[in-house]
């Protein structure tokens, strides 16, 4: 029981280094993102679905939006109000969001996701249709 | 800790009617708080799209006479798709593609091929087969058969890039990205999606453009050499072609079904 001492040290810098990014980052939250809106999608007024939906709810909405396009090819979304809607990232979301860096790229640095959707949709769709 | 037997067994009788009493409770909460797809919004068809229950295509080899014809529709359909164009021919990718009587039909090919057909090329595509062997290799059902008009199409969002049905189809029809190609495609055409490296691609009889109404885009370009249209409605443009014509396909005595039809 000689190397309590080192023992003891050993833990309290261990201790040290794990919590070292909890108080390294203390009060310094992360401001939230903020996404900025291009012409035309602040022209269009809404979104597909609801603003607080689509926020949260946007990826789920891809998926089906995926599966229904591609196995079912069925094109048309008709939302709750009654609108339609081609089901397509690149000619519908990227249409109006075409500003891939200040509007997807923002939250999505921010939640730490990397999604690869422009690996193959262009984030910046033909203009002036 | 001594525990008896009974002593043992009444606490998991209490600990199971707990569990079983919360179920419900969990599942209302759930409920509750879960992702609910909203329930008033619906999908549905674009109204001009064009319906069939058995596409196919009939290639009207007569009216072949030079190789600029089959070169405008391969044009076409890679400008449309984003098909890259790859120096390296083992790289590169084909979607449609010309080729001569001897390679497209190996098994009719005879010495003695008509002066015509002996001096024209083909076009080629992938065949949408009635029973397509890739779909049957495919292990994520990333190609499928659509059941609702036969069409074989390729879902690249789930394509692992494993390349069974590369060597299950008979027909050269796919092709796989081996490198990124973006870099390779000369103009973008933003309405369609590029692909990425690792994925398998081919034909998809315009999928996109019948979704809306339009006919593929080597029919439209293909100054009647090819035909487009539904095999089950004995009225369409190639039933009447089929029925007054005679028509070959490509290795049939596989049994694979292919639904393009070569008039020679």
């Amino acid at each position: 029981m000689n190397d309590k001492g080192k023992i003891v040290t050993g833990l309290v810098i261990f201790a040290a280094v794990v919590t070292f990014p909890f108080w390294y980052n203390l009060g310094k939250a992360a401001p939230p993102p903020e996404v900025v809106l291009t012409e035309k999608a602040k022209a269009a007024g809404e979104c597909v679905l609801p603003k607080e939906e689509i926020r949260t709810e946007h990826m789920k909405l891809l998926d089906v939006w995926r599966d229904t396009q591609v196995r079912d090819g069925q094109t048309v979304y008709i939302n709750a109000k009654g609108k339609a809607y081609t089901m397509s990232l690149s000619n519908t979301c990227l249409d109006c969001h075409s500003n891939y860096k200040d509007f997807c790229d923002r939250c999505h640095a921010y939640a730490s996701t990397d999604p690869y959707c422009w690996d193959c949709h262009i984030d910046n769709p033909k203009e002036g249709e | 800790m001594e525990r008896s037997r009974r002593e043992f067994l009444k606490i998991a009788g209490a600990s199971a009617a707990v569990g079983l009493g919360a179920r419900p409770m969990i599942e209302a909460v759930a409920a509750a708080t879960g992702h609910q797809a909203t329930p008033q919004a619906r999908v549905a068809r674009h109204p001009d799209a064009l319906k069939a229950t058995r596409w196919a295509m009939v290639v009207d080899t007569r009216k072949i006479e030079s190789a600029e014809q089959i070169e405008k529709m391969v044009e076409a359909c890679h400008k449309e798709h984003n098909v890259p164009m790859l120096e390296n021919e083992r790289h590169r990718i084909k979607w449609i593609w010309e080729t001569h009587f001897h390679n497209a039909f190996p098994s009719q090919a005879t010495d003695h091929v008509s002066e015509h057909l002996e001096h024209i090329g083909l076009p080629v595509m992938c065949n949408h087969c009635e029973n397509p062997p890739c779909v049957r290799a495919c292990p994520t059902k990333a190609t499928f058969k659509r059941a609702s008009d036969g069409i074989v199409m390729m879902d690249f969002h789930r394509c692992i890039g494993c390349r069974f049905c590369m060597a299950a189809c008979p027909y050269g029809s796919r092709s796989f990205n081996f490198r990124d190609p973006r870099p390779f495609i000369a103009e973008i055409n933003k309405a369609y999606p590029t692909r990425m490296k690792g994925v398998v691609e081919k034909c998809n009889f315009c999928v996109e453009r019948l979704a809306v109404g339009k006919l593929p885009a080597c029919v439209e370009v293909s100054d009647g050499i090819l035909t487009f249209g539904d095999l089950d409605d004995p009225e369409s443009e190639v039933s009447q072609l089929l029925k007054e014509n005679y028509a070959i396909r490509r290795k049939t005595n596989l049994g694979t079904g292919p639904s393009v039809y070569y008039i020679v």
